[in-house]
C-alpha cells in the first residue's frame, strides 16, 4: 500500500540546508494502523507531509498503491490527494465561512458531485460523529473535539485508501483524544489505512504499530501491547 | 456559472473587508462613470458639430475674383475682373468631376437704404441672383412655393424667392405672398417662394431669412451687369480630390482672364471639404482623447482591484492550502480568483455605467425641459454599443486584474500555504 524505499529530504532555507529524513525504508499494508513518533524535530510531520504528497523528497522512491509518487503535476498531485488520501490536522483547518456539513462535503465539490449529493453524503458522515444536529453550525460554533470529528468526516467521505492525521490530538483534552481515537480505530475497521503522528505515549499504544523516528531514520518498531492482547484475546477494554 | 461553494468563498472575503471591497469598487466605478460622461458628452460635441453642418455639401468649394497681384501679357498688377457666365458654362463641361456648379451676384440696397417695396411696406434686404444649383450645395428651407428654376434662368423671368424675414417685412401676417408682386429697386418681381435657413448653420454671406433671391440672367439684366459673374459655389462628386479640382479650375480661369499662371491670389478661393475635413479629424481626436484618459482612468481602478486581489490571496493563502490538501487543483484555484476579479471590476464597472448614463439622460432631461437648443446637452447621448463595448473592456481587465494574484496563489506549494499563520 505505502512503500518507501531510500527517502531523503532536505530543507534549504538561505545558505544552510537540513537534511531531516535520511534514508528511510518504510512499508505499511492496506488497512493498517500505524502511529509514529519521536522527539520534536526528529522529522515526523515532514515524513507525513511527503506521504500526503504535500510536499516532495529528494532521493529514494515512494510508492502509493503502487504507483511511483515522483514528478507529478500539481494536477495530478491534487487528484490522488483527492481520491486516496484524507488528512486531519492539528489545528483542524477547517474553511472558516462553511458550515460543517459544507465543510465535510468539500473533497466531494472537487470531484464534480452535485452539491445536492454531497451534503447528503456529508450529513450520514456526521452522524456517524455525532454530529448531525451541527451539520450548520459554523467552525467558530464549534468545541475542539467537535471540529475535530468534523475534519474526521471531511478526511473520510472521498473514501480514501489512506487517512494521515498530524497529531490529531495535539489541541484535544485528554477524554476528547481518546475519543477521537476510539473514532480511529472504527475507521480503520473497515478497512482505512491510517497513519497518525504523535509524541503521547497514550495515543500510540492506541494504534496497532508503533514507529519511532530518530535524526531522520526509522530507529525502531514495535507491535503496540494492546494489539498483542488483542491477538492473544486477554486484554479487555 | 452559479457554483454556491465559489460565491460564498467570494462573498466572504467581501464581506470581512467592508471597507476595502467599497474602496476598490469606487476606484473601477470612478473609472467607468468617468469614461461614460466623457463619451456621452463627446457625443453630444460631436452631435453639435454635425447639426451645424447639417445637410451642407460637403464635398464642395467657393471660388471668387480677386484683384491680381501680378502684371501679365501687359496688364498691370491690382487689376480688377470678374467671371463670366461662359466661364461657368465651360467650367461645367470641361471637368467631369464638378457635380454642380452655382454662379452667384449679389446687390444690397445701397448704403442700406430701402430696396424692396410693397405698397406701403419696405425693407432693405439683400437680393442675390443665382441659379438653382446653388440650392444643391447651400440648400435653403423651402417653406412655401418654390426656388428658381431653369426656365427662370433661360426667360429672364422676373421671379423672386423671399427669406422669411423679408415675407413678415413686406406681407401681413396672414397673407400669401406667392403670386403678389413685389418692387425690387423699382421693378416689379412676382414671389414664387419662401425660404429660410435651412438645416446647415453654415452661412455663406448674408442671412438668408433677409434675402431675396431671383433669377441669375435676370439679376444680370437689370442691374446691367452683363454677363458678369461674381462667386461660384462648386461641389465636386464623392470619389473626386476636390483640392485638385480647384486647381484645374484656377489653372483655367487665370489662362481665360489672361492671369499669370503663378498669381495664385488673384482667384479667391475656400476649399469646405478641407474645413470639414480638419473639424472631423477633432472631433475624432476628441474622441480617441476621452478613450485613452477614461481608460487610463479605469486602468487605474482595475489595478486597484488587482492589489486588493493581491492582498486577499496573501490572507487567504492558509485556506488556499487546505483547499489543496483536499484535492483542489491549481486551474479550481486560479479560476476562484480571476472570478472574483471579474466579479469585482464588472459589477462596480456595471454600477458606473449605469450612473453615467444615468447623469447623462439626466442632463438631457434637464436640457430638453428648459428648452435649451445647445446640441451639445440636448444631444448628449452613450450608445447601447458603447457601454457594451466598456463592459466587454471591464471583463477583460478583470481576467488581467485576477490573473496575477492567481499566479500567486498557485505558485506557493500546498504545503507552505497549509504552514502560514
Ligand atoms: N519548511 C521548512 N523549512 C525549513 N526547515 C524545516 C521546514 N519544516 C520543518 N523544518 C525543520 O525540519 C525538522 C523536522 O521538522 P518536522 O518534520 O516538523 O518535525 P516534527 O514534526 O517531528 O516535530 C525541524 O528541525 C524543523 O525545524
Ligand atoms: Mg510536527
Amino acid at each position: 500500500m505505502i512503500e518507501l524505499k531510500g527517502l531523503h529530504k532536505s530543507y534549504i532555507t538561505g545558505n544552510n540546508k537540513l537534511h531531516v529524513l535520511k534514508g528511510l525504508d518504510l512499508t505499511i499494508e492496506q488497512g493498517e494502523l500505524v502511529s509514529i513518533m519521536g522527539s520534536s524535530g526528529s522529522g515526523k510531520s515532514t515524513l507525513l507531509n511527503v506521504l500526503g504528497i504535500l510536499d516532495s523528497y529528494d532521493k529514494g522512491h515512494y510508492k502509493l498503491n503502487n504507483t511511483l509518487m515522483s514528478n507529478l503535476t500539481e494536477k495530478k498531485a491534487a487528484h490522488y490527494r483527492n481520491n486516496m488520501i484524507g488528512f486531519v490536522f492539528q489545528s483542524f483547518n477547517l474553511i472558516s465561512f462553511k458550515n460543517a456539513m459544507e465543510n465535510v462535503a468539500l473533497p466531494l465539490y472537487y470531484q464534480g458531485v452535485s452539491r445536492k449529493k454531497r451534503n447528503k453524503i456529508a450529513l450520514e458522515y456526521l452522524d456517524r460523529m455525532g454530529l448531525k444536529n451541527w451539520a450548520d453550525h459554523m467552525p467558530n460554533e464549534l468545541s475542539g473535539g467537535q471540529k475535530q470529528r468534523v475534519a474526521i468526516a471531511r478526511s473520510m467521505i472521498s473514501k480514501p485508501k489512506v487517512i494521515l492525521a498530524d497529531e490529531p490530538t495535539g489541541a484535544l483534552d485528554s477524554t476528547t483524544s481518546l475519543e477521537v481515537m476510539d473514532l480511529f480505530r472504527e475507521i480503520n475497521k473497515e478497512g482505512i489505512t491510517i497513519i497518525i503522528v504523535t509524541h503521547e505515549k497514550d495515543i500510540s499504544e492506541r494504534t496497532n504499530r508503533i514507529i519511532y523516528l530518530k535524526d531522520g531514520i526509522i530507529e525502531s518498531e514495535f507491535i503496540s501491547p494492546r494489539k498483542i492482547s488483542e491477538t492473544v484475546g486477554t486484554y479487555r477494554n | 456559472m452559479f457554483d454556491k461553494e465559489k460565491w460564498q468563498e467570494i462573498f466572504s472575503s467581501l464581506k470581512n473587508n467592508k471597507m476595502r471591497t467599497t474602496l476598490t469598487v469606487f476606484g473601477v466605478f470612478w473609472g467607468i462613470f468617468m469614461l461614460i460622461i466623457m463619451l456621452g458628452l463627446g457625443m453630444g460635441f460631436k452631435n453639435m458639430i454635425q447639426e451645424g453642418f447639417g445637410d451642407f455639401a460637403t464635398n464642395s468649394l467657393l471660388i471668387w475674383p480677386q484683384q491680381t497681384t501680378k502684371a501679365y501679357k501687359g496688364f498691370p498688377r491690382n487689376r480688377r475682373y470678374m467671371f463670366t457666365n461662359e466661364d461657368v458654362q465651360i467650367i461645367k463641361e470641361k471637368f467631369p468631376e464638378i457635380e454642380f456648379i452655382a454662379p452667384k451676384l449679389r446687390a444690397f440696397g445701397s448704403e442700406g437704404a430701402n430696396n424692396a417695396t410693397r405698397g406701403t411696406k419696405t425693407g432693405a434686404f439683400s437680393v442675390e441672383g443665382t441659379f438653382p444649383e446653388y440650392n444643391l450645395i447651400d440648400p435653403s428651407k423651402i417653406t412655401s412655393g418654390r426656388f428658381v428654376n431653369n426656365v427662370d434662368i433661360k426667360e429672364y423671368k422676373k421671379v423672386a424667392v423671399i427669406g422669411k424675414h423679408v415675407k413678415d417685412v413686406l406681407f401681413d401676417k396672414d397673407e400669401n405672398p406667392i403670386g403678389e408682386y413685389i418692387k425690387i429697386n423699382g421693378i416689379y418681381f412676382k414671389v414664387v417662394g419662401v425660404l429660410t435657413k435651412g438645416a446647415s448653420n453654415i452661412s455663406l454671406g448674408s442671412d438668408k431669412d433677409r434675402s431675396i433671391v431671383i433669377p441669375l440672367t435676370t439679376f444680370q439684366k437689370v442691374y446691367n451687369r452683363g454677363n458678369e459673374v461674381g462667386f461660384c459655389a462648386v461641389t465636386a462628386v464623392k470619389e473626386a480630390n476636390i483640392a485638385l479640382v480647384q486647381q484645374k479650375i484656377n489653372t483655367f480661369l487665370r489662362s481665360r482672364h489672361s492671369i499669370a499662371p503663378d498669381d495664385e491670389q488673384a482667384v479667391g478661393g475656400f476649399n469646405l471639404a478641407k474645413e470639414f475635413k480638419k473639424i472631423f479629424k477633432m472631433i475624432t481626436g476628441i474622441g480617441i482623447l476621452i478613450w485613452i484618459v477614461g481608460t487610463a482612468t479605469l486602468l487605474a481602478g482595475v489595478i486597484g482591484v488587482s492589489n486588493i486581489m493581491l492582498v486577499v490571496v496573501k490572507e487567504r493563502t492558509k485556506e488556499i492550502g487546505i483547499q489543496r490538501a483536499l484535492g483542489a487543483t491549481p486551474f479550481k484555484i486560479m479560476n476562484n480568483i480571476i472570478t472574483e476579479a471579474i466579479f469585482l471590476t464588472a459589477s462596480s464597472g456595471y454600477m458606473g455605467i449605469v450612473l453615467g448614463v444615468g447623469v447623462i439622460e439626466l442632463i438631457k432631461m434637464i436640457a430638453n425641459s428648459t428648452g435649451s437648443d445647445n446640441p451639445f446637452f440636448t444631444h448628449a447621448g452613450v450608445n447601447l454599443n458603447v457601454a457594451l463595448m466598456a463592459l466587454f473592456i471591464l471583463v477583460i481587465f478583470g481576467v488581467f486584474a485576477g490573473f496575477i494574484p492567481a499566479k500567486r496563489a498557485i505558485s506557493i506549494k500546498p504545503i507552505d500555504a497549509l504552514r502560514d499563520e
